[in-house]
């Protein structure tokens, strides 16, 4: 069998099962890819070695019988990820060098359920970014390209979405704060679900705002990301928001029959200045939904506006708190002294030579909206107005909605470098879809819908009530065999 | 539009404990001031009798037993430290 590497993890896990092939033989194809793939810059810390061990490992469990769906399976790791004995840098220059002593809940889980892992992928600075520029290793590329630029595979999740789109892996693992597990997945023709809050175990994945931070799996098709999200989810007693509920079989889930569901269109979600295409690609998605025998019904969540904003206060101040543990003490970059240097000179040069220019700028207006005279004004105020926007989506669910459809961005993947001398907040409308869903700690998913003129993909997404990940994911497989998108990257690099 | 004056960047540098070069601070001053003004898009919401949200899921933290889970790990905690001696971390001087 050839292309190992292009298989799903339901085609590998049946391969694996009959004995067609081994983990072995996936691992190599994956890390043959890898090895060719290094304009990508997707892969940053490369662990072939712990793979093979790990495939061999999953080989004898599988003959054994009984093994896991995820047994096997190779997977890229995002960088957030704190994996023991393996760098785990959160794509920052403060923790070059640090080798987590433990391991994260969630790729434990996924270790323990035998998934390969091929190494650590790439991302925005402490996931702070939606264009994967902000990286100390550099911008991830995205392996779609339909003229002289290289793309942006989306951020922060950008080195997850360009190795899954390019068949580097079968799947990799996110996470999403305000988007960067969904645009990513967009900008790659990628399916990506960030989970309800609470799903995944936060416990070993570099914090960056805790109420809002959720891991995902980002994978080929929606049945992949069934499998793998089982895999990832459950409760853990080391994450106090970790919730203890059942898990339920998700895969099993995805029976295709959606008659009968309310599907909500939200009115708000309706911009000015959107791009026709988009705006078309919404619509079709809503008919072919109708046409799998759903209802769909305008619903307003009058806050929508207001999510950016508010985000952009609670995000910040939670990572001016939470990155407070980068002091040059502990683990990661200190910087060099001079004579006559003291502590406080050795915090605030190991973090100005350690944080790159976004996570400083987000640092800092987390600490002003925090500080004394101001915490009123700007953090308990998007603190309410987060009440708001979840009440919003409340009230649509009270109303009978089951899911609801959104565009997943506003515009295809643009080229890296050009969104350079615009201000920060140009740059953070990317989040304008998604971040409503992380304010509300709901699932929200993103699949592939199909191509805009130019051939980049466009993604649309589905948001589902609190734990119901297993209808809202059979809702997304209703809408991705609807869509028939099949695109791949035609291969340059 | 929201102003942060070069003394406020100043003083909220000191705050985050990032070294700003004092040539940077109009710069910083003037991103900072862009985000605010973003911000400001909150006051015209009404959050009159509004609570703050404080628990995105309305769940009760759960209690764990108040004991010992870990430990005799002191090699394991210091092995990424940028200075560990005697089986400390160590740091420039503090007090005189």
């Amino acid at each position: 069998m050839s292309d190992l590497n292009k298989l799903t993890i339901a085609q590998a896990r049946d391969h694996l099962r009959a004995g067609d092939v081994t983990a072995v033989e996936l691992t190599e194809a994956c890390l043959g890819a890898i090895a060719g793939a290094e304009k990508l810059n997707a892969f940053v810390h490369h662990t072939p070695d712990l793979a093979l061990a790990r495939a061999k490992a999953a080989d004898a469990r599988i003959a054994a019988g009984n093994a896991p769906a995820m047994c096997g399976i190779p997977v890229g790791i995002k960088d957030l990820f704190c994996t023991e004995g393996v760098p785990s840098q959160a794509a920052s220059r403060i923790l070059e060098g640090f080798k987590p002593e433990y391991e994260s809940t969630v790729s434990a889980q996924l270790r323990d359920a035998g998934a390969v892992m091929l190494g650590k992928l790439n991302m925005d600075e402490f996931a702070m970014g939606s264009s994967n520029e902000t990286s100390v290793y550099g911008n991830a590329v995205n392996p779609w390209k339909v003229d002289g630029r290289d793309l942006t595979p989306g951020g922060s999740s950008g080195g997850s979405a360009a190795a899954v789109a390019a068949d580097l892996c079968l799947a990799a693992t996110g996470t999403d704060t305000g988007g960067s597990i969904r645009q990513p997945a967009a900008f790659t023709g990628t399916v990506g679900i960030k989970p309800t809050y609470g799903r995944c175990s936060r416990w070993g994945v570099v914090a960056f705002a805790s109420s809002l931070d959720q891991a995902g799996p980002m994978t080929k098709t929606v049945r992949d990301a069934a499998i793998m999200l089982q895999a990832m989810c459950g409760h853990d007693a080391k994450d106090s928001t970790s919730a203890d509920l059942p898990v339920p079989d998700f895969e099993a889930m995805l029976t295709g029959d959606i008659r009968g569901q309310k599907i909500g269109i939200p009115r708000e979600y309706r911009m000015d200045g959107m791009p026709a295409e988009i705006e078309a690609l919404w619509k079709q998605g809503a008919d072919m939904l109708r046409d799998a025998g759903a209802e769909i019904v305008d619903i307003s969540l009058p806050h929508t506006k207001y999510a950016l904003p508010a985000y952009y206060v609670i995000a910040p101040a939670e990572a001016s708190s939470n990155l407070a543990r980068y002091d040059g003490v502990r683990f990661g970059h200190r910087a060099k002294l001079g004579p006559g240097d003291g502590i406080s000179e050795m915090y605030e040069k190991t973090r100005a030579e350690g944080f790159g220019p976004e996570v400083q700028r987000r640092v800092m207006i987390g600490t002003y909206v925090l500080s004394a005279g101001f915490y009123d004004a700007y953090y308990n105020r998007a603190r309410k107005v987060r009440s708001l926007i979840k009440r919003d989506f409340e009230q649509a669910f009270a109303a009978g909605i089951d899911a609801i459809l959104t565009p997943a961005t506003p515009s295809a993947a643009f080229g890296l470098g050009e969104m350079a001398e615009a201000d920060p907040v140009q740059m953070y409308l990317n989040d304008v879809f998604t971040v409503t869903v992380n304010l509300a700690g709901l699932p929200g998913i993103a699949v592939p819908a199909g191509l805009d003129a130019k051939g980049l993909p466009l993604g649309l997404q589905l948001i589902g009530r609190p734990w119901e990940e297993g209808a809202l994911l059979n809702t997304a497989h209703v809408l991705e065999a609807a869509t028939g998108f099949v695109s791949k990257p035609v291969k340059w690099w | 539009m929201s102003e942060i004056d070069l003394e406020t960047a100043r003083k909220v540098a000191h705050l985050a404990r990032i070294a700003v070069p004092e040539e940077n601070l109009p710069a910083l001053a003037q991103e900072l001031s862009q985000m605010l003004t973003f911000m400001e898009a909150l006051n015209a919401v009404d959050v009159e009798g509004v609570e703050p949200m404080t628990s995105v899921t309305p769940m009760r933290l759960k209690r764990r037993k108040d004991g010992v889970t870990d430990g005799d790990i002191q090699a394991k905690i210091l092995s990424n430290a940028p200075d560990a001696r005697e089986g400390f971390f160590a740091v420039p001087k503090v007090v005189e």
